[in-house]
């Protein structure tokens, strides 16, 4: 523990899921964390990795999710807050059911006011979000520095855990 | 006191409001206000803990035209 009393409120985070609906939450949180004035850090591993690519293609799989509302992102609101069960053997076996899926669900965000990834992203880095790429899973899926977006830094456990070692929040998402 | 300055997050939802606030609020001078206008219902709460981490006061809040309102003085 260092000796700096006015060292600022940590926040240190895994990010290791790449798909549409979890990449917002470190994203949300980073960004939040940095307007309230916290040092944050973002360690992207595994699957989380692909959230630091230039162009991002994320996508939600209604599959093995059994609690994904599926609703019409448009038309009366009766039939908007009508919920269609889909049984993952349908979800699984259409061919281009996933992109439906992310396709609404990029949809009704926007419809919401909320903000994209991209967005969120970009202010992460305005606001000093410390986002840094796990070095071994860019080697072992292939990855360059090329694939991804500047103002990153590329690391691994031990880089992670130093931040990490003085956080006041930690979380692996 | 001067008029404060606007800043419309009406219709956008977590986390834009906290952070179109900061954003604004970093580009003033101190003593200025910032009159923010939002509809996320989740902003009530998020203006709040907001304002007690970061310092910046909420001198006023409440509801007007359909929307919260909250008026920040910069720090």
């Amino acid at each position: 523990m260092s000796d700096d009393t006015k060292r600022p409120t940590r926040l240190a985070m895994i990010a290791s899921k790449g798909t549409l609906d979890w990449g917002y939450p470190p994203f949300i949180l980073a960004s939040t964390a940095a307007a309230l004035d916290m040092e944050v850090c973002v360690f992207f591993t595994f699957y989380g990795l692909v959230l630091l690519k230039k162009k991002l293609k994320l996508k939600v799989s209604p599959q093995g999710n059994p609690a994904m509302p599926m609703k019409m992102p448009f038309g009366p609101k009766g039939l908007q807050n009508i919920n269609w069960p889909i049984p993952n053997v349908i979800s699984g076996n259409v061919p281009g059911f996933e992109l439906m899926a992310t396709s609404l669900m990029k949809k009704t965000f926007k419809k919401k006011g909320v903000a994209t990834i991209e967005n969120l992203r970009d202010s992460c880095l305005e606001l000093g979000v410390k986002l840094v790429a796990c070095q071994m899973t860019m080697d072992v899926f292939g990855f360059t520095k090329d694939d991804f977006i500047d103002g990153i830094e590329y690391g691994g456990a031990a880089t992670f855990l130093e931040f990490a070692a003085d956080a006041n929040i930690s979380l692996f998402i | 006191m001067d008029k404060p300055q606007e800043l419309d997050c009406r219709g956008m939802n977590c986390p834009l409001p906290v952070l179109k606030t900061k954003k604004a609020l970093t580009t003033m001078k101190t003593g200025e206000l910032l009159r923010v206008t939002a509809t996320d219902p989740g902003s009530v709460a998020d203006m709040a803990a907001f304002s007690r981490r970061t310092g910046y006061a909420l001198v006023e809040s409440g509801q007007a035209d359909g929307a919260f309102f909250y008026v920040f003085r910069v720090k």
